[in-house]
């Protein structure tokens, strides 16, 4: 391996950086009920970032005979690169946070195989007629930073993960039905996810006639994670905050949504895919409320942001081996309510749960709208699940929803690894469906 | 030796019932600004490879950037595979090829220079910036260059060079909370001419995202909609596409029992086809990740389901042909069952008549994306505007549209004479994405379809 930081120092660039990953990942994957494919996946490679003459460059390979051709390429992009609003960092003080378990390393293919073949089983046991996927996987990813400031830090982090499902068919009518979990340290629980599909299923069971037009809306934590905290946390990214495309950019101290709401950026919770001791540039991990009882309180900001918005980088830099880092969230933590979940049903004549969504995402989300097929979801009737809403789509703007917020339940619950939040209930959805 | 001979070589003593070797290297370029800055400007060069074996049924796949030592990541394909196995592997029968495909090129991007594609999209973000009201931009150019070089223990030896142009465009306007974009994409194989001369369409994004903030909303409900070529393109893909990939359907009795040939899907207007081999479009290619020759599958003839798209497994598991759909994204992944160029074939109706009628109605053009899961569906438009009496009125907030494939397709009424292809968009599926396809159709026109509230 080249030393490519002396490279880029003998190249005479005025600042230079060295990011460098190795991953490993092994996943085993489930088809139609059985162990189906085997993989492993080696993964490396090295990004050379370069700040001369105030502008910046970056040049990525996964070639190691092409290392030493990075300087080079970085000299003829950089004076064609954006001007540089920082400087890079040199070493500080991190936080100590768990993301390395030996025990994953350990985990045996046998072991693997038999995780994922127990849950299929278990859950066909009573629904026999389910057409069952699964996969498992472990990783370890190892990241360096190396660069002309004196930083010189790396840390490696193991992944493990569970997830199944099912596609039950009944004549022209389909229904999918999925449960995961990711964690950087070994579990071993997976009885929870057999239990959530057969709930899923058993709420299934019937299909309802959709009530349209605005009604009041359950979202669970999955429900939340689909629709909400995309469209609402866009706005708070440092890169829309710079080009004012943010719609609460000028809004920071002000109230933004019900003052039941809380969430937090935090990459120091021990064990969740996303945390790290510090981000993609060198800058220490901290947890940063993001919205605090409602008050929008910080935005996210790598180095080039915070430096455009005279502020100071808080620690979200992510990137890709490829591109320059930008802001962006790591765990996201959004504090519960005080609402017991079997009472957010409470009073409900008629409205939907929303668990899972279809397109989501794929629209203009910037000023917080939300557009939707709801794939998974139910009719409430009277407090209770009455059965499966199909053809229906949800819209709305995440602002108005969680302004008209009715509760928070008391427990937060993670979702597949990398969000915890408690279910939501609130009203400003508007809910259409085929007839 | 070459890398032909090096990767067969690797191949020799295997062991295991089918054994592939993929090794590719790739160049890539990428200039990207937000607001009046130029954001970003870099060049990513990769290599890597991958070995596939299956043995009694069972795949095992290992993914690699150091190629060096090939012998040994066969042999770890091959134990991976043994794990797994424990029924019989099928594949089917393809005449193994051997063949050394060119990359499509007309005007080659890897020939201009940084510069040159720089000054041009200097010029795009100006463009945008011309229209008064605008908050934000965003412009994205990309030009990826990939050598693939594919043997199989059958003595099939390919090797194809693909190279590929996209080009993003999106502008920004706000007022207060609200914030409204318009944008577009459009890419090519191996044609930098075709993102040249695109100033008129990028002075209406401009305007259009400011206009966009007096834009009235639409409630959601059941509508007559018409779709413009491109968001039909995406439909064709999201509404049928998906289904008709092998690979859903053929471990399943229920699911082969519903998506049985020979039923009726819509009506005797409405044929969509997929193929690798209509030519020079983003999804065109000789041949397909598993060296079978590509061709041209009709999916839907005279609204009846005539065929599927099919990995050489699928095709053996149902007792059909393959078809040359199996692909991979890249060396990193196996291929999977994937669309490649999909068309809704043109009819009769001129766009007048296909106005002619509607009362109240949405025409929705362009598009941000599509998703299928089963046999539910959207798409979501770029842009919207009221019908009224068959004419086409006010610009609304743009919808997101869903369907139900045993349903929605029955309720394609017009079928225009104006076939265009959309080749802005990649596919995603199973953490491949996004996957280089093409989509197309002339404009079609759908009663009762789902439309979300804007």
């Amino acid at each position: 391996m080249a030393d490519l930081l002396q490279n880029a120092k003998d190249a005479g660039f005025d600042q230079a950086e060295i990011y460098r990953i190795t991953s490993q990942s092994q996943p085993i994957r489930f088809e139609a009920n059985r162990l189906k494919e085997a993989t492993r996946r080696d993964t490396s490679g090295a990004a050379l970032r370069v700040i001369h003459d105030g502008r910046l460059g970056l040049s990525a390979t996964t070639d190691p005979a092409a290392e030493d051709k990075l300087p080079a390429r970085v000299k003829e992009l950089t004076p064609f690169g954006a001007e540089a609003s920082f400087e890079l960092p040199g070493p500080r003080d991190y936080p100590q946070v768990h993301i390395y378990d030996e025990a994953i390393e350990l985990l045996t293919f046998d072991g693997m195989v038999q995780t994922g073949q127990t849950l299929i089983d278990a859950v066909r046991k009573d629904w026999p007629e389910l057409n069952c996927s699964a996969s498992v996987s472990r990783g370890v990813h190892r990241q360096s930073l190396v660069n002309t400031a004196g930083l010189n830090v790396a840390f490696p982090q193991t992944s493990y993960s569970v997830g199944f499902g099912g596609e039950l068919v009944r004549g022209d009518d389909m229904l999918s039905v999925w449960e995961g979990f990711g964690a950087s340290r070994m579990f071993t629980d997976t009885d929870w996810m057999i239990e959530s599909l057969v709930q899923q299923l058993e709420w299934a069971r019937d299909t309802a006639d959709t009530p349209t037009g605005q009604v009041p809306v359950i979202f669970t934590p999955r429900g939340v994670s689909a629709a909400l905290l995309r469209p609402l946390l866009g706005g708070f990214n440092g890169k829309s905050v710079m080009t004012g495309s943010s719609p609460i950019g000028d809004r920071l101290g002000e109230r933004v949504i019900d003052k039941r709401i809380s969430i937090f950026d935090d990459p120091t919770i021990d064990g969740a895919i996303g945390s790290r001791p510090f981000d993609d540039e060198g800058i220490s991990s901290r947890r940063l409320a993001l919205i605090d009882r409602g008050v929008a309180s910080n935005f996210l900001y790598d180095l080039q942001t915070a430096g455009r918005m005279n502020a100071t980088s808080t620690g979200a830099a992510g990137r890709g081996l490829s591109t320059l880092p930008g802001p962006g969230t790591s765990v996201l933590d959004v504090a519960p309510g005080d609402t017991p979940y079997d009472d957010l049903f409470l009073g409900i004549k008629e409205g939907i749960v929303v668990e899972r969504l279809l397109g989501a995402g794929q629209g203009n989300e910037m000023g917080g709208d939300f557009k939707a097929n709801v794939s998974l979801g139910y009719k409430i009737e009277d407090g209770k699940i009455v059965g499966r809403i199909k053809d229906t789509m949800i819209s709305g703007n995440v602002y108005d929803a969680l302004s008209k917020l009715e509760a928070v339940s008391d427990k937060a619950e993670w979702v597949y690894g990398s969000l915890r939040t408690p279910a939501i209930r609130c009203l400003g959805v508007e809910v259409a469906a085929a007839g | 030796m070459t890398i032909r001979d090096q990767m067969q070589d690797a191949l020799t003593g295997h062991g295991a019932d089918f054994v592939e070797i993929r090794l590719e290297e790739s160049d890539s370029s990428r200039i990207q600004y937000r607001a009046r800055e130029i954001e970003e400007i870099g060049r990513t060069s990769g290599r890597g490879g991958s070995v596939r074996a299956a043995v009694k049924g069972g795949w095992g796949f290992v993914s690699f950037n150091d190629t060096d030592d090939l012998k040994s990541r066969v042999k770890l394909a091959v134990e991976q595979a043994r794990a797994v196995g424990g029924e019989k592997t099928t594949l089917a029968e393809t005449q193994p090829r051997v063949a050394d495909v060119p990359p499509v090129l007309v005007n080659d991007p890897g020939t201009i220079s940084l510069s040159d594609k720089k000054d041009r999209m200097d010029h795009y973000n100006d463009l945008i910036w011309s229209t008064p009201g605008i908050q934000s931009s965003t412009v994205i150019y990309g030009d990826n260059r990939r050598r693939v070089h594919y043997v199989n223990s059958e003595g099939a030896a390919v090797d194809q060079e693909f190279v590929h142009v996209i080009c993003y465009i999106a502008a920004v306007a706000r007022e207060g909370g609200d914030v409204q974009q318009a944008g577009f994409s459009i890419g090519s194989l191996g044609d930098f001419s075709l993102i040249e001369g695109l100033d008129d369409e990028i002075r209406a994004v401009g305007k259009r995202a400011v206009d966009l903030l007096k834009a009235p909303g639409i409630e959601g409900g059941e509508r007559t909609v018409i779709l413009d070529p491109v968001l039909a393109g995406v439909f064709a893909h999201e509404a049928f596409g998906h289904l008709s990939e092998a690979d859903h359907v053929y471990e399943s009795e229920q699911l082969k029992e519903i998506m049985v040939l020979g039923r009726q899907f819509g009506q005797p207007h409405l044929n969509i086809v997929d193929g690798g081999a209509i030519p020079s479009l983003r999804g065109s290619m000789e041949y397909d990740d598993e060296g079978t020759p590509t061709k041209r599958t009709d999916l839907i003839r005279d609204g009846v389901l005539v065929g599927r798209l099919h990995s050489r497994e699928t095709a053996a598991k149902m007792g059909e042909a393959p078809s040359g759909n199996a692909r991979a994204i890249s060396f990193n992944h196996p291929p999977i069952v994937r669309m490649t160029n999909t068309v809704i074939e043109p009819g009769d109706a001129s766009f007048e008549d296909l106005l002619e009628g509607v009362e109240d109605g949405v025409y929705v053009r362009n598009w941000y994306g599509g998703m299928t899961e089963m046999e539910m569906f959207t798409f979501s438009s770029g842009e919207a505007y009221r019908i009224r009496n068959g004419r086409i009125e006010e610009m609304v907030r743009p919808v997101k549209l869903s369907g139900n494939v045993f349903k929605t397709l029955h309720q394609i009424d017009g079928i225009g004479n104006d076939l265009d292809m959309n080749q802005g968009g990649g596919c995603g599926k199973a953490g491949q994405s996004p996957l280089p396809v093409s989509n197309g159709s002339p404009h079609i026109r759908i009663q009762n379809c789902l439309v979300s509230g804007a």
